[in-house]
């Protein structure tokens, strides 16, 4: 069917939104074929976005864990400092094409926000970003970035003031104004085509990891591992290798304080099936159906739900989902700045607090791919608080 | 045959909603009644989900509220079992699909088919996906309403042709909510579903006064009214039910013929 992985995905949406759904994917479709859209877009990811990025051998890392050789894929070069910009550069210049002039997005972390406020600056798009309240507080200098990039952040006060409420927002915004907006999505989520376009535009980070381990080492991966909130970097580092049974998928959940509290983001561990944000899938929720508020130290993670695709690779059981607390994302993020000198996004630290349990567990011929999803300058100031550091931001 | 005829039988209907729970279930029932005296011909009645993407501030907080006072699926069974004890009148669940999907839906429409409810609006499942419900509502003589908005344009003649008891028109872009202007659309949306179906044809979003509601009235069949009522029950509270039932009379008077 039309838009499923298994069971999961579909339209669950307003009537008033089918028309605007419908022109996307018909647009996606005659443009995904599109050489001459194909080769702008190529041209944009290696020329502003700076693709390929590195995979790069942690050697100091691998010595310290003593097991399996781990790789950072490292999305956080990336300009604007996440793998969000592959997806942006990707649908804003569809929207482009479609004659639409004005896009607006839903952020979490604020890494979507800003992938989206740039490509608009970029491509002389008028923007509108809309935030949770609370994520604005705990992101402070992202919203900032978004303002000095000509968009306007509105701040979402309904709900749980964070990623789930700024979709419903941003929903409701499109719903009001379709003809000369478009709905950046910035996950593999919400009502087709947007799980499927958003994967087709990220799947370019497994493609690379599969060419550059080639060239490096010659053969596949044992395992990639990756972060998931709504889960974008997650597929796109996965997708090349679902066919390959050999490599292990890891999608690491927030996990928050626990998956046995009630202040976690966990999906797979503690979702149940449902219809949410245009999508079935599986998402945190009470026994009467209400989405549940949730919690992460990770603004990016801090999601009720899952896409689609990502419960299909769970039922099949060819991708493994396991969370991580905040606890372990911190001292992660910390053991990846001290071991390597890299400073990762907190929800990156998510997967490569995996990667730290994981790695011992496996042989020295074993090799591990961790998808550095994003850059960490966004969350110092809030490990900074989170460790009790009195830091004058 | 759909059990909705009564309502748009009677002239032109008039179909208030109000969430349930907002602020009491107590206060929901006694609206009921109230609004029924008043002349309501067919009641929506919503069942509070946490996140309403298709509401306007209005309806999300009345939602808010009512989840807060502790309302349940459970519990609006409970009060729509007392209801029909007094009244028949059509009476329809406005709701998001995720409570019915983790009620069940077989039981979810067992039992409120078992509870004498006439139709079912799920504002989160356009045509595409009501294959979802569609079984279970007709084993249980429930009418799921279908909608249609002013983008709707060529979509309108499947959805007329698959619609059962009224066809949902929807006014304006953008979510619920009052306004003072409406889509020039919507006449020509009521004339082409007259053109694929002979199926009343009732309009909702943004109505709120009675010179709105005559004019909306004069082409179509029935006019609903949502965040108006829930806004006097958002300003008077348990109070609030005189108040309603006032409002509902003149506007149910502005769009006698």
């Amino acid at each position: 069917m039309k838009g499923r992985f298994g069971p999961y995905g579909g339209q669950y949406i307003p009537e008033t939104l089918m028309r605007a759904v419908i022109e996307l994917e018909e647009a996606y479709e005659f443009y995904s074929r599109d050489e001459s859209f194909q080769n702008e877009l190529e041209n944009l990811l290696k020329s502003y976005a700076g693709r390929p990025s590195l995979l790069y051998f942690a050697e100091k890392m691998t010595k310290d864990l003593g097991g399996a050789k781990v790789y950072l894929k490292r999305e956080d070069l990336n300009h604007t400092g996440s793998h969000k910009i592959n997806n942006v550069l990707g649908q804003v210049l569809l929207a482009k094409k479609m004659g639409k002039n004005r896009v607006i997005a839903e952020t979490g972390a604020g890494q979507h926000g800003v992938a989206t406020a740039t490509a608009a600056a970029l491509m002389g798009m008028e923007c509108v970003i809309f935030m949770g309240k609370k994520d604005m507080e705990r992101q402070a200098l992202n919203v900032f970035r978004m303002q000095l990039l000509g968009a306007e952040v509105r701040a979402v006060e309904s709900g749980t003031q964070t990623l789930k409420d700024a979709v419903n927002e941003t929903l409701r915004e499109w719903s009001s104004r379709i003809e000369d907006t478009h709905y950046v999505l910035g996950s593999v989520m919400g009502p087709h085509p947007f799980p499927t376009i958003v994967r087709d535009f990220q799947k370019i980070i497994g493609k690379e990891i599969k060419e550059q381990l080639m060239e490096k080492e010659g053969r596949l991966p044992d395992a990639v591992i990756a972060c998931v909130g709504g889960g974008s970097n997650a597929i796109g580092a996965f997708y090349e290798f679902i066919p390959h049974e050999s490599v292990m998928l890891f999608g690491c959940e927030a996990g928050g304080l626990g998956v046995n509290t009630d202040k976690n983001a966990a999906t797979i561990a503690n979702g149940k099936v449902g219809v949410f944000h245009g999508m079935k899938s599986y998402f945190c929720q009470d026994q009467y159906g209400q989405i549940s508020p949730v919690h992460s130290i990770s603004a990016g993670l801090d999601y009720p739900g899952i896409g689609p695709e990502h419960a299909m690779l769970h039922d099949i059981k060819r991708a493994k989902y396991v969370p991580v607390t905040d606890n372990e994302a911190v001292e992660a993020f910390e053991y990846l700045s001290r071991t390597e000198g890299i400073i990762p996004a907190i929800e990156s630290a998510h997967a490569v607090a995996y990667a730290i349990k994981l790695a011992p567990q496996m042989g020295r011929d074993k090799i591990i791919v961790v998808n550095l999803s994003g850059r960490g300058d966004k969350d110092v100031a809030q490990i900074a608080r989170y460790k009790g550091v009195n830091i004058n931001e | 045959m759909s059990k909705l005829q009564n309502a748009f039988s009677h002239g032109k209907a008039f179909i208030p909603f109000i969430t349930a729970g907002d602020p009491s279930l107590d206060v929901t029932e006694e609206l009921i009644y109230a609004m029924e005296e008043a002349g309501a011909n067919l009641i929506e009645i919503g069942i509070p989900f946490s996140d309403p993407v298709a509401e306007g501030v209005v309806i999300q907080k009345a939602s808010k509220r009512a989840l807060l006072s502790g309302t349940t699926t459970e519990k609006i069974f409970g009060m729509v079992e007392r209801i029909r004890k007094n009244t028949d009148i059509p009476l329809a669940f406005m709701t998001y699909l995720n409570p019915i999907l983790a009620y069940g839906k077989k039981q979810f429409l067992n039992i409120a088919g078992n509870l004498g409810m006439d139709a079912l609006i799920v504002p989160d499942m356009p045509f595409e996906e009501q294959y979802e419900l569609l079984p279970d509502c007709r084993a249980n003589n429930i009418d799921l309403i279908s909608l249609i908005a002013p983008t709707s344009k060529e979509r309108i003649a499947k959805i007329a042709a698959g619609a059962q008891g009224f066809v949902y028109c929807v006014s304006s872009m953008g979510t619920t909510g009052v306004r003072e202007k409406f889509s020039a659309e919507i006449r020509n949306m009521v004339a082409q579903v007259k053109e694929i179906k002979d199926i009343p044809c009732a309009v909702g979003f943004g109505i709120s006064i009675p010179q709105q509601a005559r004019e909306i009235a004069s082409f179509s069949d029935g006019v609903i009214v949502g965040s108006a009522i829930v806004r006097i029950v958002e300003q008077y509270g348990s109070k609030a039910i005189n108040h309603v039932r006032d409002y509902v009379c003149r506007m149910k008077e502005a769009i006698k013929e």
